[in-house]
């Protein structure tokens, strides 16, 4: 592609340009969105640091981290599906009743395998409805999550009413159960984290998803079969909101229909902070990562300074444009 | 042709309605009774107002999902000026409330032309800041009915004329506004030529930015405008409840009514009925004995289904106008 218009311009030298100079390697690795998110996670736990020395505590930083774990999950998946061009508003909801869901089956004492069987088939379903919606019937994501946002927040207020849903005692408090050290939601978290970088980052699967939201027409014609990529991604966010829902209840103890309400934003802001580019085709999932983590310590360290909830509500939603611009404006000054 | 197949989208809204009420009617017979008319009427002014606003932005191919924060913030603002200075005159309070509202939609306007974001992330970080802001003001308490002017609360009942409250006068001089702005004028119809074609707005000369700003603006103001009605109608304003989940029910009443969310495609009258056949189902489902928890679920499926009419409608269109196309 770039030689032949310098051949043929060789021969006009009045219209001859050389190409661009290859941006210096320096540039390529830290001229990134994800470098702003390293930055400002490093500046936050210097910043909780002088709140309280709890701060410099790893021990204290990962077990805070278990309060955001469900939803940082769900971020990377997120971030996904919004590299793939589209976007799912819906999974805080999906959550809620694959949740409600989950925890009204072992209310019946049934065996576990059918409970997580509900559970899971449930979020498989929510997700299928998303992408039937979606990717069957071309209609435009925003809308339709927005639709299903409602629709299976209202479901879970139908199956669970007002009251709270308890689960058995032997099946509560998986943030308390440590692994390598590690809270297991945190661990589940970081597994999947690496899972996925390897998914995106490795596989031709991770750069078709690229490929996709950089420019589905090119990628349907260099074969990549988009709708399908796309279908799959919203199955796995369907699925992966019932096992983060799975992980709320363990550690909430009971559920009610507002589980995570108004997590979309959490979500979101997650994904914008980590530098993934709202219009698709770009981002990681080191970017998603780092960013989840400097939400925990945002969220821990307002609540160590004893803000108000409608403050820490107030900043998050700050934050999320703030982010959004600074990615758009430092993708904007680099090559595409 | 085109215009044909519109027409015959807001006949079938009305047939939807009429459906409905048979329906409903035969069950519980009650439900066709003018008392249940004038519940249905109290039940959407609010409702009315916001969708005259959110029609435009979708035409625009935009979405805003800050009014029911607007809603909130703009009451709360209202509430507590009448709370702590209740010399000053309570027709003042609407000047407060548009005002508020007109200043957060402007916020929202400029942060999608500025920086060229999408509405949706936008209005997502507007709606907890907005939210988060009403909790901070009113200290997150409720300001209960002794502090709304008993004559602004008066609106909810009395009426000019035929036992029809000002609040639904009110809300039907905005939406005979709104047809009037959205037809019969320059920017209105430039609203519509931005929605349908994006690319071809700004060759034709249209001012995209400041016209996108205004369609913000619009919504805000009107959420505004709901937001010191909301006191009207119910008497308090509680900085958690009051606007919550209000960008839901309105977003459904405008897709319902015909509003393609592909933008450039949609009519006030088709709203107006979206509107009253949301304000009837919210009605019916009490004397159906149906818990009113299942209100939100209601809401989603209908946006759902008002998704699949509208993309059937438009496939009906692309083939008229295909097969239109062969017979020349």
């Amino acid at each position: 592609m770039s030689e032949a218009p310098v051949g043929l311009n060789s021969t006009v030298s009045a219209t001859h340009r050389d190409a661009a100079p290859p941006r210096p390697l320096w540039q390529v690795i830290f001229v990134r969105p994800e470098t702003l998110t390293f930055v400002l996670l490093v500046l936050a736990i210097f910043a909780g640091g002088q709140l309280s020395p709890y701060f410099l505590d790893i021990r204290y930083i990962l077990d805070s981290f278990t309060l955001t774990a469900e939803l940082s999950l769900l971020a990377l998946i997120l971030t996904l599906v919004i590299i793939a061009g589209e976007i799912d508003l819906s999974p805080a909801s999906a959550m809620a009743l694959s949740a409600c869901l989950f925890a009204y089956a072992m209310s019946f004492d049934w065996p576990m395998w059918i409970c997580v069987s509900i559970g899971i088939g449930s979020g498989l379903i929510m997700g299928a409805i998303n992408s039937a919606l979606i990717i069957g019937l071309q209609l435009p994501s925003i809308i339709v999550t927005i639709g299903t946002l409602t629709l299976y927040r209202g479901l879970a207020q139908v199956i669970a009413g007002d009251k709270s849903i308890r689960v058995p005692e032997w099946y509560i408090g998986i943030d308390k159960v440590q692994v390598l050290g590690l809270p297991a939601p945190d661990l589940i978290f970081i597994l999947a984290a690496i899972a996925l970088a390897f998914l995106l980052g490795m596989t031709v699967w991770g750069r078709q998803i690229y490929q996709t939201g950089t420019n589905e027409t090119a990628a349907i014609y260099a074969g990549i079969r988009t709708r399908r990529i796309k279908a799959v991604l919203f199955l796995a966010t369907g699925v992966t909101a019932s096992i983060a829902g799975m992980i709320f209840i363990s550690r909430l103890g009971s559920v009610r229909y507002d589980l995570g309400l108004g997590g979309e934003l959490q979500m979101v802001l997650m994904a914008m902070l980590g530098g993934t580019y709202i219009f698709g085709g770009r981002g990681t999932i080191l970017g998603t990562f780092l960013a989840a983590l400097l939400l925990s310590v945002i969220s821990t360290g307002m609540t160590t300074a004893n803000l108000l909830p409608a403050t820490q509500l107030c900043v998050l939603g700050v934050l999320l444009v703030l982010s959004i611009i600074a990615t758009n404006f430092i993708y904007s000054r680099t090559q595409r | 042709m085109i215009g044909s197949l519109l027409r015959r989208r807001e006949a079938g809204i009305l047939l939807m309605i009429v459906l409905f009420c048979v329906f409903v009617g035969i069950l519980r017979p009650r439900f066709l009774t003018l008392d249940q008319f004038r519940i249905i009427l109290l039940l959407i002014p609010l409702i009315m107002i916001g969708a005259m606003g959110q029609m435009l932005v979708i035409i625009a191919r935009h979405v805003d999902l800050s009014i029911g924060s607007i809603q909130g913030l703009a009451a709360m603002l209202t509430a507590l000026m009448f709370k702590f200075h209740p010399e000053i005159p309570w027709g003042f309070g609407f000047v407060v409330a548009i005002g508020v509202g007109l200043g957060l939609g402007v916020i929202n306007g400029v942060l999608v032309t500025a920086f060229n974001l999408p509405a949706i992330i936008v209005t997502l970080g507007t709606l907890s800041l907005y939210r988060g802001l009403t909790f901070i003001v009113s200290n997150a308490k409720q300001i209960d009915r002794q502090f709304v002017p008993a004559a602004l609360k008066a609106m909810s009942q009395d009426s000019p004329t035929y036992a029809v409250p000002w609040i639904i006068v009110i809300a039907l001089a905005v939406a005979m506004a709104t047809y009037w702005f959205a037809n019969r004028t320059l920017v209105g119809r430039q609203i519509y030529a931005m929605g349908s074609n994006p690319i071809a707005a700004p060759l034709r000369g249209i001012r995209v930015n400041a016209v996108t700003i205004l369609v913000f603006a619009i919504s805000g103001a009107l959420a505004g405008l709901s937001g010191i009605m909301y006191a009207s109608r119910w008497g308090f304003v509680n900085p958690s409840n009051t606007g919550t989940g209000f960008e839901f029910q309105v977003i459904a009443a405008v897709v319902i009514g015909g509003v393609s969310i592909n933008g450039g495609v949609g009519s006030v009258p088709g709203v107006v009925l979206g509107v009253f056949l949301m304000g009837c189902v919210s009605a019916a489902l009490p004397l159906l004995g149906i818990p009113g928890t299942s209100q939100a679920a209601i809401y989603g499926a209908v946006i759902v289904i008002a998704l699949l009419i509208d993309r059937s409608v438009r496939m009906r269109a692309n083939a008229a106008l295909s097969s239109a196309r062969g017979r020349e």
